[in-house]
Parts: structure tokens; sequence; C-alpha cells
């Protein structure tokens, strides 16, 4: 079913990619080929192996269970927090939620996963500022002024 | 003697302090991240590669700093597989047949010691084989055209694919993805833009390093989740070290078939370390006495495969310098490297830089010693590192993609976007479909789509061009046979029933 569903969607990418490179312009001045003509060959090849996929699929992968994927989905929204609190936040306090969040996400234990994030951000930071040199603001930058 | 002179050039660069500095940091650095499960050399190179820039390196220090990592790395895989049975990296895991047993049986420093060696043997002859093989290979490479650049490209999408794969047209979505990616962005050759959708963000094109460490680092990071620490075995400890010199010697043949193998199969484009020390493990069962005792703790295949993983590492360096196309994941992440610094690997940089080439090639034959030094009477220092949990090694990993990404550009978009690649590659590889093509299509995409349009705008729009030349000929022989070869050669070759044999 998994690999089915694949198919179905390049398919279907490779048919909008096509679709789009019919779109573009062509200028007059271009070399006999354009820009037009490798994405539609890429699409082509696409299309032929997202059929084939269709048609032979492998056996299924075990996907995880609910549980799992909810703590997947949790993950990805603790990545996009954490992309989005580095400037804002600055990279002590930031880093030290996602890490603690990411480790408790791996093994459950409250105590455990602050105490690594708080010792992950204060390390991390030592290494990137005082090692490597790079410009990291430590703190929120209200409070810095 | 134009060897010497080269040679001599070479330990000039790689013999001054810093450049010695970086060589021996670099092998540290790689020797943890090979040991540490779930870390292997692409991702540990993917990750690092942000920061090196940071650190304002030039070409040579950065490319010296980068391959010494990239081969501790192949050093370091075998510790996890020998200590955890759980392969350190994808090519040590042939190790962990015969490894995990033999140190089972109370000898974990024994294969410890002559894995070592059987790398160092390995990665020594396959550093001299691309000193004597890469300056040949470029000049070879000044007669290719276009279209034989265009049938290059292809042969390393096939084999990669068909090799690498278990499922070709699984492989093949995957370099589909990956050369759809590289064309978003401006046409380098008419200016226009080009599936951006308007987002100026995407006008550059989607930076390859971003990509790389979306797909191999933030993905392993959603497949630990999942796994949630279900692989950590028990570990064997590691006792007295000493040094089995009886079986070293006794090994000696098995090693340098390995290596032999080995660097054989680094060098075809796409085929890689994987494949090296799998041949160089089903060569060395075949022409065995005892066959059986394969697979309960031989020492020969122990040699075997590490000889021929290491070689390979050092093989696929030979395509990857001379005519810039990759032998293997980990080699096409130091092409990335190279692109970002702006050095354009092939047949013109041997003539033009030749201080990156030989300068390279010096410090990895350093590189070698250092790390025999390492992995031999150290080995019982670094097997430690297997002892940091992941919820620590992990959210670790994490930051510093983060870090690296975000200091190259300052810019949520490019975050966002290693998020979302992260998220691909937990899809892919669910599916079983390989992330490396795609990896290798962001890169290499675009040059393949020039060449095809300079072969064009040379014939005037006649196909036919593509195959005029013997050597764009035998291309696409070597490239539909490395394509459609394993679908007949599977049973004996995938790396699928490698993976299987692995797990029982």
């Amino acid at each position: 079913m998994s690999d089915r569903l694949t198919g179905l969607i390049t398919i279907v990418v490779a048919l909008a990619f096509f679709a789009g490179a019919t779109q573009l312009e062509q200028p007059f001045f271009a070399d006999p080929l354009g820009p037009k003509a490798f994405p539609m060959l890429i699409s082509a090849v696409g299309l032929i192996a997202g059929m084939v996929l269709l048609l032979r699929p492998d056996e299924e992968p075990r996907w995880p269970g609910m549980a799992t994927v909810l703590r997947l989905v949790l993950a990805t929204l603790i990545l996009v927090f954490y992309a989005y609190s580095l400037k804002p936040l600055g990279f002590l306090v930031s880093t030290a939620i996602a890490a603690a969040a990411l480790s408790y996400q791996i093994k459950a234990e409250l105590v455990r996963s602050v105490l690594i994030g708080i010792c992950l951000s204060g390390g991390l930071f030592v290494i990137f500022k005082f090692a490597l040199g790079l410009s990291l603001f430590a703190l929120p930058r209200w409070l810095i002024g | 003697m134009e060897l010497l002179a080269n040679l001599h050039l070479g330990f000039s660069v790689a013999l001054s302090p810093s450049t010695l500095m970086l060589a021996i940091i670099g092998c540290v650095l790689g020797t943890i991240i090979g040991a540490l499960p779930g870390l292997g050399p692409s991702n540990g190179v993917a990750i690092l590669i942000p920061l090196s820039f940071t650190l304002g390196l030039d070409a040579t220090s950065a490319l010296v700093l980068m391959t010494a990592v990239y081969y501790g790395a192949m050093y370091g895989g075998r510790i996890s597989s020998i200590l955890l049975n759980i392969p350190g990296d994808e090519p040590a895991m042939m190790t962990t047949l015969d490894g995990y047993p033999l140190a089972k049986k109370g000898r974990a420093g024994d294969a410890l010691v002559l894995s070592g060696v059987a790398s160092f043997v390995g990665a020594f002859l396959a550093t001299v084989g691309l000193m004597l093989l890469a300056p040949i290979l470029a000049e070879i490479a000044f007669l290719f055209g276009p279209a034989e650049y265009f049938a290059l490209y292809l042969l390393a999408f096939c084999t990669l694919g068909g090799i690498g794969s278990s499922n070709q047209a699984k492989a093949a979505i995957s370099v589909c993805l990956g050369l759809g990616l590289a064309m978003v962005g401006v046409d380098s050759s008419t200016g226009l833009t080009r599936f951006t959708g308007g987002n100026l963000h995407l006008y550059d094109g989607i930076d390859f390093l971003v990509a790389i460490v979306g797909l191999f680092a933030v993905s392993e990071v959603f497949i630990f989740i999942e796994s949630h620490g279900r692989e950590s075995s028990i570990g064997v400890k590691l006792e007295k070290v000493t040094i089995p010199v009886r079986q070293i010697f006794e090994t000696r043949w098995t090693m340098l078939r390995g290596s032999a193998i080995g660097f054989v199969a680094g060098v075809l484009p796409g085929a890689g370390a994987s494949l090296g020390s799998f041949l160089a493990y089903m060569a060395e069962k075949s022409v065995a006495k005892e066959k059986d005792l394969f697979g309960t703790g031989e020492i020969k295949g122990i040699a075997a495969p590490e000889a021929g993983n290491n070689a390979a590492a050092g093989g696929a360096l030979v395509p990857m310098l001379t005519l810039g196309v990759p032998g293997s994941g980990t080699t096409a992440v130091l092409l990335a490297l190279l692109m970002t610094l702006n050095i354009t690997p092939g047949p013109l940089l041997f003539t033009e830089r030749p201080e990156v080439v030989w300068g390279l090639i010096a410090s990895l034959l350093i590189a070698n010693v250092v790390l025999l030094i390492l992995n031999v009477p150290l080995v019982k220092l670094f097997s430690r590192v297997l002892q940091v949990p992941a919820v620590i090694l992990l959210p670790g990993v994490t930051m510093i993609s983060f870090v690296g990404i975000f200091s190259l550009s300052g810019s949520y978009f490019d975050l966002l976007l290693m998020i979302g690649f992260g998220v691909l590659g937990y899809f892919l590889r669910k599916l079983s479909i390989p992330t490396v093509p795609v990896i290798l299509g962001i890169l290499l995409g675009g040059h393949m789509e020039v060449s095809l349009r300079r072969a064009m705008v040379l014939s005037d729009g006649d196909w036919s061009y593509l195959f005029s030349t013997p050597i764009s000929i035998g291309l696409w022989l070597a490239a539909i046979a490395g394509f459609i070869a394993p679908l007949f050669l599977r049973r004996f070759l995938s790396i699928a029933s490698l993976r299987k044999e692995g797990e029982k």
C-alpha cells in the first residue's frame, strides 16, 4: 500500500513538474535545447518509475504505532520551534528548551532531560563561541539591550 | 620522477604545523564520529562542513580536515560493529558478522587491533593507488567533452541506483527527486528562474548543504526516536588489548586481496564502500578452506571487509577528484564541500591547483599513520565514546546541525527547509528509497543539464552526438549495464541481502 501510494504521488509530482516546465518561457536567443527540455526529461523518467512502483510494490514497511507517530510529530514541532526561537530567544534558552524536549522524546525522564538540556546548551555554547568563534547571541536580545 | 616532485610539493603543504594539526584533529573527530552508532561518515562530515566554513579555513585546510574526518570515520565504524554488534556506519556492516562473535569469545581486543591494522593496510594501499591512478585518469579526463560528461553522470546515477538500492524504480525516483530539486532556481544559461514559485529564498537554488544535513542528520533523529533506543544491545566489555602479531601475519594475503577488491569497487562511480566491504568478505569466504568458520568469529572475516571498506574509501576519491563524480555517499558530501569552496574537481584541478590535490594526498598518508596509532594502542579510549547515551547524543547532533546551517546563511528559511528534508529523509528511509541519489542529483543536476545543453549546442540539436565517440558509447553501455545487471545479480550482490545477513 505504501509503495503504491508513493508511486501515485511520484506520478502526480512528475506531471506537475512537467506542466511547470512547459510553462517556462523560451527565450529567443536560447541554446537549441533551452531551459525546458531537461526538466521534462526528468519528469518523464520519474513518471515511468512511479508507474513501475504503482504496479509492482515491495512488501509493506513497518510503520510505527499511533503513540510513536505522535512523538515524531511532536519532535518535528520542537525542531520548528527551535528554528524560530534561535534568534529571538538567544542560543542558551532556545537550545536548552529544544534539547530537553528532544531528549524527553527519546527517553521520558523529566529531571534527566532538563539537566541534559541545560548542560548541552551550555557546553555547545562554549564550544561554538570560544573554540569555533561563531557569533551567537547567548541570551534574548531584549535582555542584553 | 614527476610523482616524487608532486609528493614533495604535497608534503611541504601537509607538514606545515597548522595542516598537520588539522589532520590530527580530523582523525580524532572522525574516529569518534565513526564509532558512534547512527553517526556515520556521511552525516558526520555533513554536520561538520558548515562549521568548518565558519572557522574561515582556506580550501586546502578545509579539505584536509574533512577528508581526515572521512578516513577517521571509516576506521571508527568498526568499533561499534565489534563491541555492540551495531555497525557505526553502513560499510562497517560486514564487520559485525565475524567481529561481534569473536568479541563474544572474549577476544574483543584482538578483533579491534586486527581490524585496525586491516583498515590501515586498506586505506594506505588505496591512498597509494589514488596517487598513481588519479593523474592518469585526469589525463584521460581531458578527452571528455560535454557528451562524455553527460554519459558519465548518467553512469554514476545508474550504478549508484542499481547497486545501492533493492528496487530500481525506487532508485530512479530518488534520482529524479534530486535532479528535480537541482532545477529550482535561476537557470545558469538563460537567467530565467525555474520552479521557485516566486519565493525569493529559492532564487539561488536549494543549498545542497541544507539538503545533506536534513536528509542525513535530521532524519537520523526521527529514526532514532522511532526505534526508541530499541537497538541498544548489551555490548561486549573490552578487556586488555594486546597485539596479535601472529594473526596479523596470517591474514596478510586476506588484507591485500581485500584492499585490491575494495579499491576497484571504490573507483567505480556510484558503487562505494559498502560494496567494497561486501565483495571483499564474499571473495575471502569463497577462497577460504574453512568456509563454515565465517560468521563465527573468523579473523579473516574481520580483516577482509575492513581492508575492503577502507580501500574503497580511498578509491572513491579517484573519480571524485579527477572527474567530479563521487563514488559514494560521503564523497558526494566531500564534493559538496569542494563546490562550496569554489574548487571545481576535474582534470584542471590537477594542473591548476596541484597544491590542493597533492597536499590532500600527502595529508591522507599522514592521516593514515595517525589513525593507526589512534586505533590500535588507543582503541580503548575510543571505545569509551560508545557509552555516550542516545538521550544526549541525538539532541547534541540536532543542535550542531541547526547551528551549522544557521551560521551559513542566518535564515529561518534554510532551517525550515532542513527540517523539511529531515522529514522527507525519514519517509524515504522507511520506504527504503535510497537518499544518496537525491544528494547526488542535487549536486550534479546543474552540471548534467549544462553538459547536455552544451552537447546540443555543439551538435546543433542532433541527439546522435551523445553517442558519437567510443568513450561516450562505452559509458552509456556501462550505465545501462550498471542499472540492469543488479536485477539479475540481486541475489548475490544487493546491499539489501547484505543487510539481512547482517541482522541474522
